[in-house]
C-alpha cells in the first residue's frame, strides 16, 4: 500500500497526448513527513504514519505533540498507512513523486454534505409525474407489504441525512505528477469540496 | 494554484472575432498518419474562459449549414488564418442560422475604420 495526504484543489482540463480535453481534479500533495513507523515485533504489524500540513502552534496540545516530538512540527492531519510500500525512515519526507510510476490511484475524502434529502435525491427513486394531475410528485411511495408483516423491514431506503461522509473513489487514472507544483491530477471527479483534505492511495484493484 | 495549472498549457493568440471568417488548419490522426484538414467558416460563437475556450466556426457545405466547435488551446489546432474580418454588433451570431441568401447571410466586412 503506497499512500500520501494531500488536498484537493480543484477541477480543470488538460489536452492529452492524443489533443482531446480531458476532466482532471488537481490533487496538492505538500511534503507529508513520516512520523514514526509502526513494525511486527512493537506493534504486531507494519504501517507508516505520515503527516501533513503544519499546525498552529497555540491550538497543539502538549499530548498531541508528543508524537512529533523531533521529528518534525506538529501536523494538522495524521494518517496510517498500513503495509507501506517503500522503505521509510522516520523524519523522512515524501512527496507526489512517488506516485510517479502509478498509472491509478484511489482516493478517500469527505463528500459534500447534502442535508436533509429526499427519496429522489438520495437513493435515485424514480417519484411521480408532475403534472396531468397527478399528486404524487417526489414522494418516496410505499415501504412494505401489507398485514404480512405488517411493519417496514429495518434499512429501506427513505429520506434522510445524505453526504458528509467518508467516500472513497477506486481506480481513477493519474494524468499527470508535477513535483515541481507538488501537484498530482488524477481523471475524474473526487469526493469534497475544494481545499478538502483527501487520502491517495495507489489502487487496490489495478 | 489554479491560475498555474490552466496557464500552464495554454499558447497564445487569439486573434480573430467574432463575425470573422476564419481557416482552421486542424490535425487529424487517422490510424498511424496525420494530415492536416482545413475548415473554413465564420465564427459565431466564443465560449467559456481559460483552457476551456472554444470556438464556434459555421460555413455552408454542398447547401447544408456545418458547425464546428473547436477548443481555442488544442494543440491538434495547427494554426488559425484570418480570411476576413467582418463587422459585426453582437457577440453571439446565432440569427444567422435562419438567414438565407444575401439576409445576413453575407456579413458586412472590412470597413475598421478605428484601430
Amino acid at each position: 500500500m503506497l499512500g500520501l495526504i494531500g488536498k484537493k484543489v480543484g477541477m480543470t482540463q488538460v489536452f492529452d497526448a492524443q489533443g482531446r480535453l480531458t476532466p482532471v481534479t488537481v490533487i496538492k500533495i505538500e511534503g507529508n513527513v513520516v512520523v514514526s513507523d509502526r513494525n511486527e515485533e512493537k506493534n504486531g504489524y507494519s504501517a507508516a504514519v505520515l503527516g501533513s500540513i503544519d499546525k498552529k502552534k497555540s491550538t497543539v496540545t502538549k499530548p498531541y505533540a508528543g508524537q512529533f516530538k523531533e521529528v518534525c512540527e506538529p501536523k494538522q492531519h495524521v494518517v496510517e498507512f498500513r503495509d507501506y510500500d517503500r522503505e521509510v525512515a522516520v523524519g523522512e519526507v515524501l512527496g507526489v513523486d512517488i506516485f510517479k510510476d502509478i498509472s491509478f490511484v484511489d482516493v478517500t475524502g469527505t463528500s459534500k454534505g447534502k442535508g436533509f434529502a429526499g427519496g429522489m435525491k438520495r437513493h435515485g427513486f424514480k417519484g411521480g409525474r408532475a403534472t396531468h394531475g397527478s399528486k404524487f410528485h417526489r414522494d418516496i411511495g410505499g415501504t412494505s407489504m401489507s398485514s404480512t408483516p405488517s411493519r417496514t423491514f429495518k434499512g429501506t431506503r427513505m429520506a434522510g441525512h445524505m453526504g458528509n461522509e467518508r467516500t472513497t473513489v477506486q481506480n481513477l487514472k493519474v494524468v499527470r505528477v508535477d513535483e515541481e507544483m507538488q501537484v498530482l491530477m488524477v481523471k475524474g471527479a473526487i469526493p469534497g469540496p475544494a481545499q478538502s483534505v483527501v487520502i491517495v492511495k495507489k489502487a487496490i484493484k489495478k | 494554484m489554479k491560475a498555474i495549472e490552466s496557464e500552464q498549457m495554454k499558447e497564445n493568440a487569439e486573434n480573430f472575432c467574432v463575425g470573422d471568417t476564419v481557416k482552421v488548419f486542424f490535425k487529424i490522426i487517422e490510424g498511424t498518419n496525420e494530415r492536416v484538414q482545413v475548415f473554413e467558416g465564420l465564427v459565431i460563437a466564443k465560449n467559456n474562459g481559460g483552457i476551456r475556450r472554444t470556438f464556434v466556426v459555421r460555413k455552408i457545405s454542398y447547401g447544408v449549414g456545418v458547425e464546428r466547435i473547436f477548443p481555442l488551446h488544442s494543440p491538434r489546432i495547427e494554426r488559425i488564418e484570418v480570411v476576413r474580418r467582418g463587422r459585426v454588433r453582437r457577440a453571439k451570431l446565432y440569427y444567422i442560422r435562419k438567414k438565407v441568401g444575401k439576409k445576413a447571410k453575407v456579413k458586412e466586412l472590412i470597413h475598421r475604420k478605428n484601430a
